[in-house]
């Protein structure tokens, strides 16, 4: 192009001042880059360093749990759905659990839902300090990550002595919770089922959180390059996320006070006190200020589950084969990353017909083409981060 | 000996292989140093083990591993640039050593216009950061070395405008002559003659002006866009592996000496400190700068373990509407106040 145009230039031989041809390139973020939380693959077309197009190519962690739970009866693959996004596995077994009961009939006891309860908002705080931590990261910061993922790891420990796994701990039984090791199906003593100290140690947990989180404020919120680089930054304006079906803390941030556990009752939410942050931009600092509010939240929630935590037993009652009757229910709860649904087909047996899970990480990045456009190479990290999303979840 | 001392080519020699010792000896404490800071700021404990007690030998242990890797160059790459652009980086941080001053006499050489030439051999670097972005052929390397071409430009004109009030102030350009010139006394009280750095006769906005723009040229947060391993994997390093890897690496350490050791004479005095004999100062020289680096240094890594980067264009347009301004009135204020006082 620029050689024709020299040529002609050369031809007519008069001064003409070329403007400089500048060609699009096609970057190529991905799968392997250090800042696409796994292997999410972006072909970006940039002009010099702004952004032309964007398409996310997705697909390299799928593990098909779609397809493996048609030939899994419904105990097993309890181990499958917390593998989804396993940032906050926990959370993701609540909804399976609860539409198989509804499916049966049945309803967990009430000291196993506050169980259920307490640890789904642990998982909701450690998945939340991983954003609050591995975020300033991608825009530079390495330290923050250090302090807030010291703390995580003292919610992780919680969640470990209970469950006996950090990241899967496969806890939820359909009709109730695992009972305590050792216990067996002759266990009398019911307070078993919590280990010695936990109480008192996720108090003291909750309040180091809260700690971790003014820290945060002092180290990241309080920053000026930190709200340079966020505010006004990837504005997801109210009607387009809920176009493109963008939910949990990205909505919210949006300005969208829309939250699962308020209008739905898949756990005994409507029990407690707690708030619904919402931003007022929709902007990377909203989505990082929101995320931050909702641990503050978590924490309140998860003290006034303690005190009130009730006794009773941990299972209802079940048959010893399990068995759904023919049906078909679809449950959704506010995971950490947003909206988690399981949609799940019974002909009666041991295992579903059909399993459709609907992951929120998956529809918070189909926002990512329309978003893109127009932004600056670093903003894609800086959005990409600020979306909070698990490859696993997007793929499954 | 003493004739041997005096031949030209004798005394070359030993002070190449000085500075080429040194240089990188000293370096390697600062990588160490950052290792450690960095761990304790983020309530770690740091390299332990290597070298027995705390560590220390961490650094030495990594350089082994980098010369024992593969040197791998792309296939798509320009090999004689890919290849010479580490030694261009690091030439040009250890040739700036030629004008520091470790003692009044401790110096390779002394020039008269040792300011402009620290600024011309630092910013040299750049070319090599240049060179290595482009023959990497790695589109991400492209984008870095870019950004540090843009950097540069964008950054060397505070710096030097930074410096241009102490020259003032000083009346020379040679490193050696600005020390002097702050180891006069300021003023006396009675008997006791009071001296002062540059940095408190009025030259702080100039620091601080010096400060931001050097950490700019040195590609460190927050100015490490050049780099930026989470946009851009490693920028213009993403390609280079073993020894070349480790040329910039030391490169980047001994450039944070360098600038720090030029803030160190033009800022803070240098090898001076008062009350010493000038004895006593040929002596303590060298263990006097190197202490006001030191500093300077733990004041670039708390910076970069603090702060996250800047976007391009913030940083453009901090240069452009900012520090370039405020030097130039930093320039008019310092002249106005040589002729007045």
């Amino acid at each position: 192009m620029i050689d024709n145009r020299l040529a002609a230039i050369h031809a007519s031989d008069v001064s003409v001042s070329v403007e400089l041809e500048t060609p699009e390139m096609t970057l190529n973020l991905g799968p392997q880059h250090p800042s696409t939380h796994g292997v999410l693959r972006l072909v970006a077309k940039v002009d010099g360093e702004m952004i032309t197009s964007v398409e996310p190519v997705i697909g390299y962690m799928h593990r098909g749990y779609e397809k493996l739970a048609e030939v899994r009866t419904y105990p097993q693959i309890t181990a499958l759905v917390n593998r989804i996004d396993w940032v906050s596995g926990f959370a993701n077994e609540i909804p399976f659990m609860v539409a198989v009961e509804r499916l049966m009939g049945i309803e967990a006891p009430p000291r196993a839902q506050y169980i259920r309860l307490i640890l789904t908002e642990m998982a909701r705080i450690s998945s939340h300090l991983v954003f609050l931590s591995s975020y300033p990261l991608e825009l530079g910061a390495a330290t923050p990550l250090m302090h807030a993922l010291r703390e995580r790891e003292r919610v992780l420990d919680l969640i470990e002595g209970v469950t006996g796994g950090r990241f899967h701990p496969n806890f939820n039984r359909i009709g109730g919770v695992k009972p305590a090791a050792g216990g067996g199906s002759g266990q009398k003593k019911v307070l078993q089922d919590l280990p010695a100290g936990f109480l008192a140690d996720t108090r003291k947990a909750m309040d180091e959180v809260d700690d971790v989180c003014d820290d945060m404020v002092n180290l990241v919120l309080g920053n000026e390059i930190f709200v340079k680089r966020t505010r006004g930054v990837g504005i997801i304006p109210k009607d387009r996320g809920m176009e493109f079906g963008v939910s949990g803390p990205n909505l919210r941030a949006s300005g969208v006070k829309f939250d699962l556990r308020k209008s739905d009752a898949y756990l005994p939410y409507a029990n407690f006190e707690f708030d619904i942050p919402t931003g007022a931009n929709g902007d990377c600092l909203d989505r990082y200020w929101v995320r931050m509010e909702e641990i503050r939240q978590a924490t309140r929630i998860v003290r006034q589950a303690i005190d009130g935590l009730p006794g009773g037993d941990l299972q209802a009652k079940v048959p010893r084969i399990i068995k759904v009757p023919a049906g078909e229910v679809y449950v959704r709860a506010e995971n950490p990353k947003g909206e988690m649904g399981y949609h799940v087909v019974s002909e009666g047996g041991r295992g579903p017909y059909r399993l459709k899970i609907r992951s929120a990480s998956f529809s918070n990045i189909s926002v990512l083409p329309w978003l893109l456009v127009g932004q600056l190479v670093p903003d894609i990290i800086a959005v990409l981060g600020s979306l909070d999303f698990v490859l696993g979840d997007v793929d499954r | 000996m003493s004739g041997l001392l005096e031949n030209f080519w004798v005394l070359l020699a030993l002070k190449v292989a000085i500075i080429a010792a040194v240089v990188p000896a000293v370096s390697l404490v600062f990588i160490f140093a950052e290792l450690k800071i960095s761990a304790h700021m983020q309530s770690r404990i740091g390299p332990y083990f290597a070298g027995g007690r705390w560590g220390w030998a961490q650094p030495l242990a990594d350089g082994l591993k980098f010369i024992q890797k593969e040197d791998l160059v792309p296939d798509d790459a320009d090999r004689p640039v890919f290849k010479f652009a580490p030694m261009v980086v690091l030439m040009s941080t250890l040739a700036v050593f030629v004008i520091v001053p470790f003692s009044p006499k401790l110096v390779v050489r002394d020039l008269d216009l040792g300011v402009f030439y620290a600024l011309a051999a630092g910013s040299f670097g750049t070319i090599g950061v240049l060179m290595a972005g482009w023959s990497s052929a790695n589109k991400y390397s492209l984008i870095g070395g870019l950004r540090a071409g843009a950097q540069l430009i964008a950054y060397e004109l505070p710096l030097v405008l930074a410096v241009v009030g102490v020259v003032i102030q000083a009346g020379t350009m040679s490193f050696n002559g600005i020390v002097a010139a702050q180891a006069a006394p300021v003023f006396t009280i009675g008997e006791f003659a009071i001296h002062l750095p540059y940095l408190f006769q009025g030259q702080v906005i100039g620091f601080v002006i010096f400060i931001i723009a050097m950490l700019a040229e040195l590609n460190r947060t927050p100015f490490d866009m050049p780099i930026a391993e989470s946009e851009l994997v490693m920028g213009y390093l993403t390609e280079y592996s073993g020894l070349r890897f480790t040329m910039f690496f030391l490169a980047e350490y001994a450039g944070m000496f360098s600038m720090s050791a030029i803030a160190a004479t033009l800022f803070l005095g240098g090898w001076y400190l008062p009350g010493l004999s000038s004895g006593a100062l040929e002596v303590l020289g060298p263990v006097i700068l190197m202490a006001k680096v030191s500093l300077l240094v733990f004041v670039i890594i708390w910076f970069r373990w603090t702060f996250p980067r800047l976007r391009e264009d913030q940083l453009q347009s901090i240069a452009w509407r900012w520090l370039i301004p405020l030097a130039l009135l930093n320039i008019v204020g310092t002249a106005i106040a040589k002729v007045v006082l």
